[in-house]
């Protein structure tokens, strides 16, 4: 396989930024109408080289070095897809989506509605997000609940290799726009992705590891730290299982709710701070859905009602392994 | 004409640009550089350029909020706050002096029209006019059209029609029917000259006042009301009239109208994309980033704005220092002001517009110069900001009477033809005052259709939780009627 990464044909370890890259390549082969856009998207290959090699294998016309602004990229990919085209457009971090965020709310999120279902706005958004990079300001947020909110956006993380390939598929298929949110720490991580199996529907949770005595719930990034808690946990005796959300928007309450009337207890795990945050919804859901079952409050752990941090102090900001436990420790003392 | 403005003929030459008059005019003002030395930088050092004016002061002053950095000036600041009427007798004579000589001097007299409503202190921006507001037609070097009667009497007729259309809403939103109406008393001759300019498979979009370019678009006039009458959002299938749905998020629709353009391009077709925003709109990032969009990928598009002097209460000034057209200069192509007014030049540009984008040549900035008649909105009262004399001012340049009186006075459409346009008229109106009182309210569950396009397993949810909300009370009802 050329560095670049070319369409895995038989299963194969790749790294999360690899499995996106190649997903692109295999989307931009498939449909000649998809297009690939964005700040430094084409011959750098993106600052995290998402990209790498897509503009020079598929061309400057379909691979978009786009004019740095935000809100012309997203209402320039609106227009591509009123078009007929299907634009997949990187926002290069996570703090830099504001001034986009009139084109995908007012614009993006409604048109369809607008037109009655006559037309589709099938964009999807890349945002690299979340923290852990030791980046400057703007560089390490998860703004993921300001879009989940708003009716007409589905909202999407992928948590490993595997995931990523096919979720970048499923979100480009998807007739609806979509905010893919990246865990940009996690592009390193290598994981298995098998090009001819049967993905699970985008939109579907997936327990990630079984468990018996309390629900962890996270997405993104956040999966690997509580599989780590969960086996840190195990040795402790307490058996947790994970449920890897992998979408903010729908939700599957349904798995959540499988798995809690089973464990009773349930603590949700995001970076974003935990004010009005996804887990605050799924608390208030699943408090709803199984009143009854629950041996404990739902707890979250989160980023805090602050800015996010310089980086020098995210280590402690960010939820890790003990803040996870520590919530587990509190639910199971209920 | 100015040294300038000869350089700028040559670079318009090379452009191969339709709009040569306007490009000349623009390196013109812009060479002037008073307006660097009136934007609040006054401790410039005398010669010093806009772009050698150093950085620091510039920052200064860019970061305070408008009121107070245009403090330095206070007779500009405060000239440009009153109404245009006064302002421009006020200041004209203080701000003109360091301008370079108003090309007015060499121009045709005919070609040319001074209109008032501009920052004060900007020379006279040329205007492309056919048309006189006496009617009288006019020629110019660079724009034309040559059109059979048929053709003259049709824009009548569009204009005509769309004005009675447009009275016709603003009459229903005072009856109830509408809860609101966007009129464009007075933009008719700007939006049919432009519509008419356009093929059928050209796209436009508009803002959600362009009701004249829906006409010409064949869209069903009724079909715009739905949005004013509550009954959706807008509703119809852009791609059946290839006109885009209403925006109201001013200026959003100029990037849409771009990068639709961008995926012409794309597909090789020759067709030509229209934006449509106003004076308002054109400070609006979302315009400047469609320009620079436009710019860079050579996209096939004419930015058209119809400058109708006041975005709600406020007038062009406090949108910009120079004339709105002048803008695209700076952007890398041609900009140009029309007298919107005047539905042959309005004609007659947009088809050289649209023919630059046809051939690859790139966007374009047309400026029409107009004046919206009416409120903002009928929920608007423009009796707290301006004055009955501006009003009247422009009511004189008319733009369907200054048709009528050429057909008339060029033998061109005889009393039959006025007489069976009023009956048109009659019968337009009775159409549409029978479509709104017959419109249906949507459906309640028409709440959660078309949220999404693939569905959304919350809206499914929330969707059957209202609904069983909603079958209790009729569960009651029958009880209580039992």
């Amino acid at each position: 396989m050329a560095a670049t990464g070319t369409a895995p044909a038989a299963a194969q370890k790749l790294p999360v930024a690899k499995a996106i890259n190649s997903s692109l390549r295999t989307a931009l082969e498939n449909d000649p109408k998809v297009l690939v856009m964005g700040e430094d998207v084409g011959k750098l290959g993106g600052v995290f080289r998402v990209t790498d090699g897509l503009q020079k294998d598929f061309g400057e016309d379909r691979v978009i070095d786009t004019p740095l602004a935000e809100s012309g990229i997203v209402g320039t990919a609106i227009g591509l897809a009123l078009r007929g085209y299907r634009p997949v457009v990187e926002i290069q971090f996570d703090g830099f989506v504001f001034p986009a965020y009139d084109q995908i709310v007012t614009q993006l999120a409604k048109m369809h509605a607008r037109a009655l279902g006559k037309i589709k706005l099938p964009v999807v958004i890349r945002i690299p997000y979340g923290g852990g990079i030791g980046a400057v300001e703007h560089h390490s947020e998860s703004p993921e609940a300001l879009f989940a909110h708003v009716a007409g956006l589905k909202c999407v993380s992928p948590s490993n290799a595997s995931d990523a390939y096919w979720m970048m598929q499923q979100a480009i298929e998807s007739d609806d726009p979509v905010i893919f949110f990246e865990p940009k720490r996690r592009y390193w991580d290598k994981g298995e992705v098998d090009p001819s199996a049967i993905p699970a529907p985008l939109h579907s949770a997936q327990v990630a590891r079984q468990g018996s005595a309390v629900t962890v719930a996270a997405y993104g990034p956040m999966v690997k730290v509580c599989l780590e808690a969960a086996a840190a946990a195990e040795e402790e005796g307490n058996s947790l299982e994970v449920v890897d959300l992998r979408s903010m928007s729908p939700i599957d309450f349904d798995t959540v709710q499988r798995s809690v009337e089973k464990t009773g207890r349930l603590v949700l795990v995001h970076e974003a701070p935990v004010f009005l945050g996804t887990g605050a919804e799924i608390a208030a859901r699943i408090t709803e859905r199984c009143f009854y079952h629950l041996e404990a409050p739902v707890l979250r752990v989160g980023g805090f009602h602050a800015p996010y941090p310089p980086a020098r102090l995210e280590d402690e900001y960010l939820p890790n392994l003990d803040r996870v436990l520590d919530a587990v420790d509190r639910a199971l003392a209920y | 004409m100015t040294v300038e403005s000869t350089a700028a003929r040559s670079d318009a030459r090379r452009s191969g640009t339709g709009g040569k008059r306007a490009t000349q005019a623009a390196t013109g003002r812009s060479a002037g550089n008073g307006k660097a030395a009136g934007n609040g930088t006054a401790e410039v050092p005398e010669g010093a350029t806009a772009s050698g004016t150093p950085r620091k002061a510039a920052a200064k002053t860019s970061r305070k909020p408008p009121a107070k950095s245009t403090g330095s000036t206070k007779s500009a600041g405060k000239t440009t706050r009153k109404a245009p009427a006064k302002s421009a007798a006020k200041g004209s004579a203080k701000a003109k002096a360091p301008a370079k000589a108003p090309a007015e001097a060499k121009a045709p007299a005919k070609a040319r029209t001074r209109v008032s409503g501009d920052a004060p202190g900007q020379p006279e921006p040329e205007l492309v006019q056919l048309l006189t507001p006496e009617g009288e037609r006019v020629t110019h070097p660079d724009y034309d059209v040559d059109l059979s009667a048929e053709e003259i009497q049709g824009l009548y007729r569009d204009m005509v029609l769309t004005r009675r259309f447009d009275a016709e809403a603003t009459a229903l939103q005072r009856q109830g029917e509408l809860g609101l109406w966007a009129s464009l008393l007075g933009q008719e001759a700007a939006q049919i000259g432009s519509g008419r300019a356009l093929r059928p498979d050209d796209y436009v979009f508009p803002t959600y006042r362009e009701h004249g370019v829906a006409w010409c678009r064949d869209v069903d006039p009724t079909m715009l009301l739905g949005m004013f009458r509550g009954v959706n959002n807008g509703g119809w299938d852009p791609n059946t009239n290839n006109f885009h749905l209403y925006t109201i998020v001013i200026g959003s629709q100029v990037l849409h109208a771009t990068g639709y353009a961008m995926g012409v391009a794309k597909d090789g077709a020759d067709s030509a994309v229209i934006a449509y925003f106003g004076d308002g709109a054109s400070s609006q990032g979302d315009v400047a980033e469609a320009f620079t969009f436009s710019a860079v990928y050579n996209a096939p598009v004419v930015f058209f704005c119809q400058n109708n002097q006041w975005a709600i209460s406020e007038p062009t000034e406090r949108q910009s220092r120079v004339p709105i057209y002048q803008r695209a200069q700076g952007f890398g192509f041609p900009g140009v002001r029309v007298d919107g007014n005047d539905v042959l030049a309005c004609l007659a540009v947009t088809k050289a517009a649209v023919e630059r984008a046809r051939t690859g040549e790139g966007p374009m900035l047309i400026e029409a110069f107009t004046y919206r008649m009416g409120a903002h909105t009928t929920s608007d009262d423009p009796t707290r900001y301006r004055s009955d004399e501006e009003r009247t001012a422009w009511e004189a340049k008319d733009p369907i009477q200054r048709l009528r009186v050429y057909l008339e006075s060029a033998g061109l459409a005889d009393d039959a033809f006025f007489a069976g346009v009023e009956e048109e008229s009659e019968a337009m109106g009775r159409h549409v005052r029978e479509a709104i009182r017959t419109m249906p309210d949507p459906d309640t569950m028409a709440i959660f259709e078309n949220a999404y396009a693939d569905g959304h397993a919350l809206v499914d949810e929330e969707r059957a939780q209202f609904a069983s909300y909603l079958a209790s009370f009729a569960d009651s009802d029958s009880q209580e009627g039992r």
